[in-house]
């Protein structure tokens, strides 16, 4: 973080100059803080509030409870079965974009006829809506007309129509594979602009030191492009991590709770089954997951930002 | 074969490799998409053939013309129009609530030294962190006691908590990167500190500002769970909740629901086909610099 200040003299802020300084930094501040933390304090304290009652629709009155919502989920399996779920959705999603989104991003570094438009169209399923995706590929999937069954079969590569997304697990890879689908142009992209800052006398001095394709990719290509697996990694996890909306219109959790992940866990706890302050405290305890993965990342790109 | 002839061979390989990967790369990236827009243009019977024909026998636009056009009020079609115009309503107040904020307070945490400047920029950072279902029952309960729920304008507010640190984030990269000499040499010449923001600053971060705008807009657009809980008519549900609605139910017209997908996939298609150039930039800028 290299950051170049206009004025380090504190004691400017002492003279009429500071004073107006002063001013303008309450006058534009006050405003995104008004508009973020008004819309995000407020509810996050409340919801914190509930997580430590029995607030449910479905019982009369709302005893404090302390902590118990929070030890009920912590020995609750259907919550830890989500918890793995999310995990395997976020490993696997994020691992394929990573490997994927790096084979797109060599190639859109390479020349080749229509470059520039493979470029701009490599764009496109990222900038699709997420329910405009997920609806896409179920419709694709879909047991009676889908599209891949139709392929499949054309092809010979299937005898019937399959259900995909009947099965619990295949149901949870398709998931997977529309989220890879949308998202893999994102980590291309940050990794195409870090290859395309890589100066070509590295590669040539690469190549007179002996190294093959394998060892320029290895002593070359990766180390230039750490930052930008850094921010996809960050990024990726975090989003696959609080996933929701793909969920929701592919399969609705199901089948089985096959597709179930924590925040649709706590989405059903507090919108289906009505119980308030376990939903809030299935929330606290998604955003301390998260918090602790930021940490972890926070100190990763301390590291790199040294190095 | 002589040595000369081999390595022609081999880079002649190599360039047919490439174009293949991308034929492929490209096929991949487009194909389910042109299967949803065939869908939309498709006659109802096409879709439901086995073996399925890949271009319809009754292609037309009759689907599109009926979501412009249709009085029906109880009609998938009807929704999807009003629900087009809400979002459209939506993303426009967010842009603009978020940028109005949020512009000006990337520009302190970038140019002025006050103690708390860090903590802030990462406080804003961090609502990132945060999902959106540990805010929603209270944000359902506070907006219905303001009696913004089911309304477009209590969808701005709720949307502007998650786009103004975006903003903010982004604006404080671009500011930081404009040469703090040229806003100096402005106040020697007697503008104000305001002035100073309005007439130098903002004017050199400019195509910040643009990548800035488009992402607020793609945000607002693509956003679902806040408007699956808070709305609930046609006064305020977003295409995206349409959309969700109507596929969920049984007697699904798949036609009709591609159409609406089709619809509200455009702006944000279009605006990243003519504006890769700055969302490019946005991605690379908020995510290398800072």
């Amino acid at each position: 973080m290299s950051l170049r200040l206009s004025s380090p003299n504190p004691r400017l802020l002492r003279t009429r100059v500071g004073r107006e300084e002063r001013r303008l930094i309450v006058a534009f501040l006050v405003p995104a803080l008004l508009v973020t933390f008004g819309v995000v304090l407020i509810p996050l304290l409340e919801a914190l509030w509930i997580s430590f009652h029995r607030y449910s629709l479905t019982t009369p009155g709302r005893p404090f409870i302390g902590l118990a919502n929070y030890s009920s989920a912590l020995v609750d399996p259907g919550f830890w079965a989500a918890t793995w779920r999310t995990v395997y959705f976020t490993l696997v999603s994020t691992g394929l974009e990573l490997v994927l989104g790096l084979m797109i991003a060599l190639l859109l570094n390479e020349r080749f006829v229509g470059r520039g438009l493979l470029r701009a169209l490599v764009l496109v399923p990222w900038a699709l809506p997420t329910i405009v995706n997920g609806m896409m590929w179920r419709w694709i999937f879909n047991a009676d007309y889908g599209a891949l069954n139709a392929i499949l079969l054309q092809l010979g590569l299937i005898k019937d129509y399959q259900a995909w997304l009947s099965s619990p697990w295949v149901a949870m890879n398709c998931v997977i594979f529309a989220d890879v689908w949308k998202m893999t142009p994102l980590v291309a992209m940050l990794l195409l602009a870090n290859l395309q800052v890589i100066p070509a006398e590295l590669y040539e001095a690469a190549s007179i030191d002996g190294a093959g394709p394998l060892g320029r990719f290895r002593y070359v290509t990766l180390p230039s492009i750490r930052s930008g697996i850094l921010v996809s990694l960050v990024t990726r996890t975090i989003e696959a991590f609080k996933v929701f909306d793909i969920i929701f219109i592919m399969t609705r959790s199901g089948p089985a709770n096959g597709t179930q992940t924590i925040a649709y866990y706590a989405y059903t706890e507090t919108f289906t089954a009505l119980q308030f302050g376990k939903g809030a405290a299935l929330s606290y305890l998604i955003a301390v997951f998260i918090t602790l993965l930021a940490l972890v990342y926070f100190r990763l790109i301390r590291e790199e930002v040294q190095a | 074969m002589s040595g000369p002839t081999q390595a022609r061979l081999r880079k002649a390989g190599r360039r047919l490799g490439l174009h293949l990967a991308a034929l492929l790369a490209g096929a991949f990236i487009l194909a389910p998409f042109a299967w949803l827009v065939i869908s939309s243009i498709a006659g109802p019977s096409d879709l439901l053939e086995r073996p399925l024909r890949w271009w319809p026998a009754h292609a037309g636009l009759g689907r599109y013309l009926t979501v412009l056009t249709t009085t029906d009020v109880n009609s998938a079609a009807y929704t999807f129009r009003r629900a087009l115009i809400n979002s459209s309503a939506v993303a426009f107040g967010t842009t603009v609530l978020s940028l109005v904020t949020g512009v000006p307070a990337g520009y302190v945490l970038a140019r002025s030294r006050f103690r708390g400047r860090q903590a802030l920029t990462i406080f804003f950072l961090s609502t990132y962190l945060l999902p959106p279902i540990a805010l929603i029952v209270a944000l359902y309960v506070i907006l219905s006691l303001l009696g913004q729920r089911d309304s477009v304008v209590g969808l701005i507010l709720v949307y502007s908590s998650f786009v103004t640190p975006f903003v903010v984030w982004i604006m404080r990269g671009y500011f930081t990167a404009v040469p703090v000499e040229i806003e100096e040499a402005a106040r020697i010449d007697g503008c104000s500190r305001f002035e100073t923001f309005w007439r130098v600053g903002l004017p050199l971060a400019t195509p910040g500002l643009v990548t800035t705008i488009i992402f607020a807009i793609l945000l607002a657009w693509d956003e679902f769970f806040y408007a699956l809980i808070l709305t609930s008519s046609l006064r305020a549900k977003t295409i995206s909740v349409a959309i969700a609605e109507f596929s969920g139910q049984h007697m699904i017209d798949y036609g009709m629901i591609a159409t609406g997908g089709v619809m509200a996939a455009l702006p944000p298609v279009i605006i990243a086909l003519i504006l890769q150039k700055y969302i490019v930039q946005g991605l690379t800028a908020g995510a290398v610099k800072g």
